[in-house]
């Protein structure tokens, strides 16, 4: 999510280090790295620099100068700054005390707004609400359609507009039925808006106040530029806003509205949306996305679907063939298929440290599912035996394997430098020789 | 048959008999970014108060370009030839660097006349390609292609022109009720299949229809897609090798729709789709808001791929020809 910020911050720590002892205006040029790259993550400006000016002062309040570990520290600095200006807690939706809670959605115009409504929905569910889907969108084309879809796909009832032009009218009408059918939540899909258009700045206030909510969200795109923060400023002002969604948080957009949009309105980001399905839904964790921006990569998160998708008992067979050394073909079929079931390996890597680290040498974008496939598929054609002692392979048999799989040649050779490449690494993680992560302890792997 | 045929330069890609229709979507260049103006230059006649040229201008303009997500790399080339400029003598106060920023950023916008692209360019227009014209339009998810496409439909028809959509976009819930209700209204024959169904079908489909029926132009529009997304750029790059096995010299355009609100993101937009499927021309939308569209200054500037048409609203008359001169000049009106 964060990763081009995440090189930046490198960067600027590597030169850092590299002269031994630091200077004060040694840190001066750390900390113009550090605005470049929140500038280029569209951090707003000032946030930037009163960010900046905040992490400064803290350095030289430590003595960051002085220690044998400056970059270490200062990392350290950057990292506490950033978990204070995302949030602290992870923030609850809010519940009503008669039922139906009113969850309400404003934002710019497709920030996302229709599509997160399904996503909330689902997830609301999920935790055995009864949950309904309200059209308050008279102007998008075809939006009517695309909300009753969502909730067909879903199999939620949505309550539409019936012709009825304004959405205020429309909306309350929907929830008053909603809650005759025993609905606990429900959520208001309203139409895009600019904050600067004051007709519809009155109109989502009239939707609020005849609905009023006990959620009213923001949803933003992550993408979204120096807007975001004019945007949170006016909706908060004219809404009185709970919180954020921050969508499409899939991508590489670097995300710094999120850093704006929590320093100038103090309010929690409480969801982020990353993907176009309906159950693409997650909960924002301010000291991960800080991990991640600092390029330690959200090894939680990482660790956490493994236990979901692997289980417990298979990651700890995993790390004992790592530990012992014996990692061999067949634990690497093993585990292929094991990170098969987690998902996509995109998504995947984003999570991993020192991915973003590597992303100049290693063609990211490659590495593809397919290009996993092909990888299983020459595995899957080597005997029991050549998995377990692959220095065995001979050429005969690699052409035996080549054959057998559909693959070239060249490519069961350079899956076996790949697996040769993989032990080397295995071997150095057991040892805890990994470059580029000083100080960095993957749960599971070690104390 | 006129597609949009240049008039003057290739900046106008509305033809010279609609002149009248070209000075109305000047109207609304200047009055949508009149709010950027009032937004961002206005604070700019603050700065062009000062006396003398000191450091302090010059923060103040790179928070000026900063704001407007021109990014910091594209507002430090600019002020720094500025900069250059200022201790050679040749500007000698801050009205003087203000002439001079306006050039610069028109310079910038001007970016390549064309980018490949057989339908908008001065050149292309000289001599357009045989119809159908295929346009195939593409970008990040809810930039508003959908909403453009319906635009230029919009502008086409006008024009007296039989245009055909294709559905591409089979996956976003009712993606395929919003174009065919655009197309409805604006008089233009939607080529669809089911939810879910393969957009090169869809695509296949299309482009034999405008043939058998004789379309003059052939938008197609594709579900919104995160530049990241490998297997969906591959998509993408099947969609194009579809179109080229029909019409070898097609797509005519590879429309971009960059929304005006994105940040420093949009660059990488531009990178991956031109990279991937070579984009020829961009379309800006969502002007009509508050934001400043400054990354298409570090678009034009790295990648050369002409900006033609500004989205200004949400009906199919808010779309204006990119002209980069009253653009700029708009941005500066006082
Ligand atoms: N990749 C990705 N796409 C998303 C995400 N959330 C929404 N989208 C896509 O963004 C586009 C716009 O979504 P909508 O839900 O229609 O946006 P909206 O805010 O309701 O739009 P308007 O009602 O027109 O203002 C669609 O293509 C969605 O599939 C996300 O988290 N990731
Ligand atoms: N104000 C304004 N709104 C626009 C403009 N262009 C598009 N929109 C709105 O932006 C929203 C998204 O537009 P779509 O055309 O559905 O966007 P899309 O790129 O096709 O979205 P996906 O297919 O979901 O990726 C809709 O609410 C449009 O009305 C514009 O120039 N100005
Ligand atoms: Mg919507
Ligand atoms: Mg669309």
């Amino acid at each position: 999510m964060f990763d081009a910020l995440t090189d930046k911050l490198n960067a600027a720590f590597r030169r850092l280090g590299s002269h031994g002892s630091i200077t004060e205006k040694d840190l001066d040029e750390a900390m113009r790295e550090v605005r470049l790259a929140l500038l280029e993550a569209d951090v707003n400006f000032k946030v930037a620099r009163q960010f900046i000016a905040d992490v400064r002062e803290r350095a030289l309040g430590a003595q960051v100068l002085q220690s044998v570990t400056p970059v270490q520290q200062i990392i350290a600095i950057v990292h506490d700054a950033l978990v204070a200006v995302l949030g602290g807690e992870q923030a609850p939706l809010a519940k009503a005390s008669t039922p139906p809670t009113v969850i309400m959605l404003a934002g710019l115009k497709g920030s996302g707004k229709t599509t997160t409504a399904a996503k909330l929905a689902l997830h609301l569910r999920k935790q055995n609400e009864r949950v309904a889907l309200i059209a308050a969108d008279p102007y998008r084309v075809a939006g009517e359609a695309q909300l009753a879809s969502l909730g067909k796909q879903l199999d939620l009832p949505v309550y539409g507009m019936e012709g009825e032009k304004q959405p205020a009218i429309a909306a309350k009408r929907g929830i008053a039925l909603a809650a005759r059918a025993g609905m606990t939540a429900v959520i208001v899909d309203t139409a895009g808006r600019s904050q600067s258009d004051p007709e519809m700045m009155a109109e989502i206030v009239a939707i609020r106040d005849a609905v009023q909510p006990q959620e009213v969200l923001l949803v933003l795109d992550a993408m979204t530029g120096q807007e975001a923060v004019n945007a949170a400023t006016e909706f908060n002002a004219a809404l009185t806003l709970s919180g954020f969604i921050l969508t499409k948080m899939d991508g590489d957009a670097r995300g710094g509205a999120a850093l704006s949009i929590r320093s100038v309105t103090g309010l929690p980001i409480k969801f982020v949306g990353a993907g176009e399905k309906v159950d693409a839904l997650e909960a924002f964790h301010p000291d991960r996305f800080a991990s991640r921006i600092l390029g330690m990569g959200d090894v939680v998160s990482l660790v956490e679907k493994a236990q979901q998708s692997i289980g417990e008992a298979e990651m700890q067979r995993m790390e004992q063939r790592v530990r012992s050394q014996k990692f061999d073909m067949q634990d690497f079929l093993d585990q292929y298929q094991n990170l098969k079931k987690m998902g996509s390996m995109s998504s995947l890597l984003g999570m991993l440290p020192g991915i973003s680290a590597l992303k100049g040498k290693l063609n990211v974008d490659e590495i593809d599912d397919t290009f996993f496939k092909r990888s299983e598929a020459i595995m899957l054609s080597m005997t029991q035996e050549e998995r377990r002692s692959p220095q065995i392979i001979s050429g005969s048999r690699r052409r035996r394997i080549a054959l057998g799989s559909g693959a070239t040649l060249q490519e069961v050779n350079q899956l076996l430098n790949q697996f040769t490449q993989v032990q080397k690494m295995m071997k150095m993680m057991s040892s805890g020789k990994l470059p580029g992560m000083p100080g960095m302890k993957i749960p599971g792997f070690g104390r | 048959m006129r597609f949009f045929r240049s008039s003057r330069a290739g900046v106008d890609p509305i033809s010279g008999e609609q002149a009248r229709a070209a000075e109305e979507d000047v109207r609304r260049t200047v009055s949508a970014t009149e709010r950027t103006r009032r937004g961002w230059f206005g604070r700019m006649s603050g700065v062009f108060s000062r006396s003398s040229i000191d450091d302090e201008l010059w923060d103040e303009l790179e928070e000026i370009l900063l704001g407007a997500d021109t990014g910091l790399a594209t507002a430090e080339h600019i002020l720094n030839q500025l900069r250059e400029r200022a201790s050679a003598g040749q500007l000698r106060d801050p009205d003087a660097v203000k002439q001079a920023l306006k050039e610069l950023l028109v310079d910038l916008l001007k970016g390549q006349e064309s980018h490949g692209g057989k339908l908008w360019s001065a050149s292309a227009g000289a001599d357009p390609p045989p119809p159908p014209a295929i346009i195939l339009v593409v970008g990040v998810n809810g930039v508003g292609k959908t909403t453009s496409i319906a635009k230029l439909a919009h502008k086409y028809v006008q024009d007296g022109a039989r245009v055909m959509l294709a559905a591409g976009d089979t996956f976003r819930a009712a993606a395929i009720d919003q174009l065919r209700e655009w197309g409805a209204r604006v008089g233009a024959e939607v080529i669809a299949q089911g939810p879910n169904s393969d957009p090169g079908a869809v695509t296949f489909d299309a482009l034999t229809a405008a043939d058998a029926r004789g379309a003059d132009v052939l938008i197609i529009d594709t579900a919104g897609r995160l530049h990241t997304k490998f297997n969906l750029m591959e998509e993408l790059r099947k969609l194009r090798r579809v179109i080229e096995r029909k019409y070898p010299d097609a797509p005519h355009e590879v429309l971009l729709v960059l929304d005006a609100t994105t940040g420093q993101n949009g660059l990488a937009q531009a990178r991956t789709f031109a990279g991937i499927i070579g984009v020829t021309s961009i379309l800006l939308t969502k002007l009509d808001g508050t934001s400043k569209g400054g990354i298409v200054f570090a678009v034009t500037d790295e990648l050369g791929i002409p900006v033609r048409f500004v989205g200004t609203g949400e009906t199919v008359d808010d779309l204006a020809p990119f002209v980069p001169e009253d653009f700029v000049d708009a941005l500066f009106a006082e």
